[in-house]
């Protein structure tokens, strides 16, 4: 019997997280190869810091009375809302007096809100029940499978637009509203099939006759090795969250306050968007932040793509 | 001359984790109408070899030296279009579970006439009937040229292959494990009719194992390969009852059978090197039970002890050092 | 002594997807049918067949990875198939486990080695880190994984297929049991590795006192591990017998027919065909009569008109199911 005092060495977390940060330097390595990833991983990063850089400037540089994106109001170029591009204003001014570059910058904060909570709703629910249908298939598969068919084939906006006239639809309830409705959809069947193809691997039954329940297995096995599709999955379905609150906004179906697709919904209904290019620091520098946001994430999504499936990697 | 003959032929494959030393200066020769086997575990190299051989390596393998002279002709210096015209019909292959590379969407007997058209001016009735005598040649039912391969069995898609590989009466034939994803009693048979065959039509073989028994079977030769290196080449007795290198002992002694005393295996302590950073010197040194100083430092030479009888060791067995 | 496990006319029967509104009926598998032999402690007992013959499924259905459509299997005299959860069924779980045929796949490759031959210690209540650490060390240095702290924290990824085999027998004898199913534990292995898991196996049985049924196609490997023999074919098993015996004088003409088809590693030996004709069939809604009929080469009137031979003993517990051979 070896002795326990023989097995002297670092406590197990230690060792655990060594190997953690080992497997973490190693996905770097490849997503930094895949050379789109780090692109949209920079791209993400200059969003970030113009969202870092919003409250700074509003306490420096920046008055409040004039520079706030939804309350402000720049009395000295009275009569000539919206204004264009100046020194005062980089982007210039929309219809309303407020400040354009203040805007774009604030709204990247609802933005990165409303993309990562509505995605991480999203893959938890189709992480769990992916795995819960692949490991039990019968009548709980069939269950979820046409529920998720169900929710795939309801028109979405349809569906936002009668909940608005019932409840107010901000921010928080509307990531809720799209994580919950995506969690049920596709996501659900694709995690679904990568759970299936753990399942049939001989250490699940490995597990199985060691005495594993189906609570032990799910969560230990089925769950870790399908997060790095549902990881993948996510951003994805960051890109889709950011661009349809910038429709629906853009349609005036939200209650939201600030955000890009306001920006353009703001131009829109005060009629500056006939005269497409002389107005263009109204719905160029929004639409251009979400194109760009949007495929940041994508490129990121692909660069991890490389990360999780082996044979997509340069060889 | 020789039908074929193999003179230190290396080959690495360059990969994200550097050189893989796969084939380490082989040399070995087959006479017409003869049946070589080579035998090793995996990773020793007798894959790329046939490969090499047929130059149907992958992208990233580098040929670093040596001949090969197929009928005086060395195939490593010929032209892409002339090495085509020898492929299928001067020297054939069947590939490893060769059973997966029947394409599903068309009939068996067409992607054979297709072999066929390929390499003689052959009308498709005059083809048709080739493979009609194939099949007849392999043991499958003439009927069967008009089914789809999902139709047929594991082992009638091996016979169906090796009718294949026959299609063009190539003058060597490499079979590279054909008989292994095979249940027992249908390998049996697979084993006899490819040694009829090869007796009937005269061709040489080279047949690729690490079955020592199955080897010791259907050929008249034996080279026993090891991470990369030739290490042994005799013919099949002498590599039975007087095996001069420590591994072909070992390999000897690792197989249990069921005819004879029923005695202990040897068990080889190790495992096969990684041929990323190969050991130096003799690559076996490491699990072998009389490696001294100069197997660490030297590579042995690759000689012939008796006649017929080639090996590279520093210390022969049953001859003394 | 009793035997530690019992199986009584086990049969398994998996239904074939029919067309729909065919009316030809249900159309299933007869993956094992009507099988019977018992192990006895510290005892190998080989299953060998050929692939579709149904000793995989056998040995799942010991495990209780499958449920049988009728038959009994006892351990220490217990009745395993009224077991379905609870506290019978983990005490049975600590009583019997598996080694798998893949080294690689039956191992999660997220798991550390310590993870995966600690897991059935978790599930079983040894909640203390300490002890499990210890026990994972003990095991894998009986293994032959030493020094053990060297492999605890490594991933399969990074061992060779016999190392990755060894953490998978670690793993099963961990907690333990009285009887471990092999399913071919050796066949993707390197040659010069088989022989030493092999003799690990055989080693275990000393020291841990533990019971196999070991599953194989390979006969000489059949004949150098195992006590006694049983040889199935399409679900049944024709010929059960003391290996040796079994081996060296076969008395069912397909037990007869698969020792000669192998190939024997000795050129001065002169093999000789096999008799049998015919390809494998599928089990799938046998006739009633030997369902070794229409490959045998000896079959007779008393073959064709009487339905399939049970089991008969010849003497010193050597059994076959043939009437030619009862003669």
């Amino acid at each position: 019997m070896v002795a326990p005092s023989a097995l002297k060495r670092e406590p197990l977390w230690r060792i655990r997280l060594r190997l953690w940060t080992r497997s973490l330097q190693k996905n770097w390595a490849l997503f930094w190869e895949s050379r789109i990833g780090p692109i949209g991983l920079g791209i993400i990063l200059f969003f970030v810091l113009l969202m870092i850089a919003h409250p700074i400037l509003m306490a420096t540089v920046w008055d409040p009375r004039v520079y706030d994106p939804v309350v402000g109001f720049d009395r000295d170029l009275l009569g000539r809302h919206p204004a264009p591009p100046s020194w005062a204003h980089p982007l210039g001014t929309d219809p309303i007096g407020r400040d354009v570059l203040s805007q774009l910058m604030w709204s990247t904060r609802s933005a990165f809100a409303l993309g990562v909570t509505s995605a991480l709703i999203t893959v938890i629910i189709g992480t769990v029940i992916g795995a819960v249908c692949a490991y039990f298939g019968g009548i709980v598969d069939t269950i979820f499978m046409r529920l998720a068919d169900l929710v795939m084939l309801f028109p979405f906006i349809a569906l936002l637009m009668v909940l608005r006239s019932v409840i107010h639809l901000d921010l928080w309830r509307l990531a809720l509203v799209m994580g919950i409705l995506s969690g049920f959809g596709g996501i659900t069947i694709i995690l679904k099939a990568q759970a299936l193809t753990v399942k049939v691997k001989p250490y699940i039954e490995a597990a199985k006759v060691a005495g594993g329940s189906a609570f032990h297995i799910i969560r230990h096995h089925i769950i870790p090795n399908i997060m790095p599709l549902a990881f993948l999955y996510m951003m994805f379905n960051v890109t889709g969250a950011v661009f349809t609150e910038a429709v629906l906004s853009y349609f005036g179906l939200l209650d939201i306050r600030m955000s890009w697709g306001i920006m353009i919904h703001t131009a829109e209904s005060a009629g500056y968007l006939g005269a497409f290019s002389q107005y263009w620091w109204l719905w160029a520098p929004p639409g251009a932040a979400i194109t760009l946001l949007c495929f940041a994430f994508y490129l990121v999504g692909r660069g991890l793509d490389t990360v999780v499936n082996p044979r997509l990697r340069k060889r | 001359m020789s039908l074929l003959a193999v003179h230190r032929l290396t080959m690495h494959y360059t990969t994200k984790m550097g050189e893989v030393h796969a084939v380490d200066a082989v040399s070995f020769a087959i006479e017409p109408g003869e049946a070589i086997g080579l035998v090793g575990e995996s990773g020793c190299g007798k894959t790329s070899i046939a490969l090499a051989l047929l130059r149907l390596l992958p992208d990233n393998a580098r040929f670093l030296g040596g001949e090969v002279l197929f009928e005086g002709v060395d195939l490593t210096r010929i032209p892409e279009e002339k090495m085509r015209k020898i492929r299928g019909r001067g020297i054939s292959m069947i590939f490893q579970a060769a059973m997966n590379s029947l394409n599903p969407v068309y009939r068996v007997g067409d992607q054979i006439i297709e072999a066929i058209q390929t390499h003689l001016p052959i009308g498709s009735k005059e083809a048709r009937r080739r493979v009609a005598e194939l099949y007849e040649l392999v043991g499958l039912a003439p009927e069967l040229m008009d089914r789809y391969p999902h139709e047929y069995s594991g082992g009638m898609k091996q016979r169906a292959v090796i009718a294949m590989a026959l299609a063009c009466e190539p003058k060597l034939i490499i079979a590279d494990e054909p008989t292994t994803a095979l249940d027992v009693i249908v390998q049996d048979r697979i084993l006899r009719r490819i040694d009829g065959v090869r007796r009937r039509l005269n061709m040489a073989m080279m047949y690729i194992s690490h079955d020592i028994a199955v080897i010791a079977e259907v050929s008249q030769r034996i080279g026993v390969m090891y991470a990369g290196c030739l290490v042994e080449c005799a013919d099949t007795l002498t590599i039975f009852k007087r095996p001069a290198h420590p591994y072909t002992t070992a390999l000897m002694s690792a197989f249990p059978s069921i005819k004879g005393e029923k005695r202990k295996l040897q068990a080889l302590p190790g495992e096969p090197p990684n041929l990323l950073r190969p050991p130096s010197g003799c690559r076996f040194h490491p699990r072998c039970p009389y490696a001294t100083e100069t197997c660490v430092r030297q590579v042995p030479d690759y000689q012939e002890i008796e006649p017929g009888h080639f090996l590279a060791c520093w210390h022969p067995q049953g001859r003394g050092s | 002594m009793p035997a530690l496990l019992d199986l009584l006319n086990v049969t398994k029967l998996f239904l074939l997807k029919r067309q729909a509104f065919s009316l030809r009926g249900h159309r299933f598998v007869h993956a094992v049918d009507g099988v019977s032999f018992s192990l006895e402690p510290r005892e190998i007992f080989g299953l060998v067949g050929e692939s579709g013959c149904g000793k995989t499924t056998t040995g799942k259905l010991i495990v209780k990875l499958y449920e049988p459509t009728s038959g009994r299997i006892f351990l220490d005299g217990q009745d395993i198939t009224q077991i379905r959860r609870g506290p019978a069924l983990r005490q049975f779980r600590r009583s019997v486990q598996m080694i798998f045929q893949d080294p690689y796949e039956s191992l999660n490759p997220r798991f550390t080695v310590f993870d995966a031959v600690a897991e059935p210690l978790l599930i079983h209540g040894v909640r203390a880190l300490s002890e499990r650490e210890a026990r994972v060390a003990e095991i894998l240095a009986q293994v032959g994984l030493t020094p053990p702290e060297t492999f605890l924290f490594r991933f399969p990824h990074e061992l060779s297929g016999g190392q990755r085999q060894r953490v998978a027998i670690a793993r099963a004898m961990v907690i333990h049991p009285k009887c471990v199913v092999a399913d071919e534990p050796t066949s993707m292995l390197d040659v010069s590795v088989r022989a030493g898991v092999m003799d690990l196996l055989l080693g275990l049985r000393q020291e841990l006192g533990v019971s196999y049924l070991y599953i194989t196609h390979d006969l000489a490997v059949a004949r150098y591990m195992s006590d006694r023999l049983a040889v199935m074919y399409l679900g049944k098993i024709v010929e059960l017998g003391p290996t040796e015996e079994v081996i060296q004088s076969p008395q069912h003409p397909y037990t007869q027919a698969l020792l000669a088809a192998v190939p024997v590693p000795d050129p001065t030996y002169q093999r000789p065909s096999p008799a049998i004709k015919g390809d494998v069939v599928a089990p799938v809604n046998p006739p009633l009569q030997c369902r070794f009929l229409s490959r045998c080469p000896r079959a007779e009137e008393v073959c064709r008109d009487s339905p399939h031979p049970p089991l008969a003993d010849l003497g010193s517990g050597h059994l076959v199911a043939c009437y030619l051979a009862r003669r």
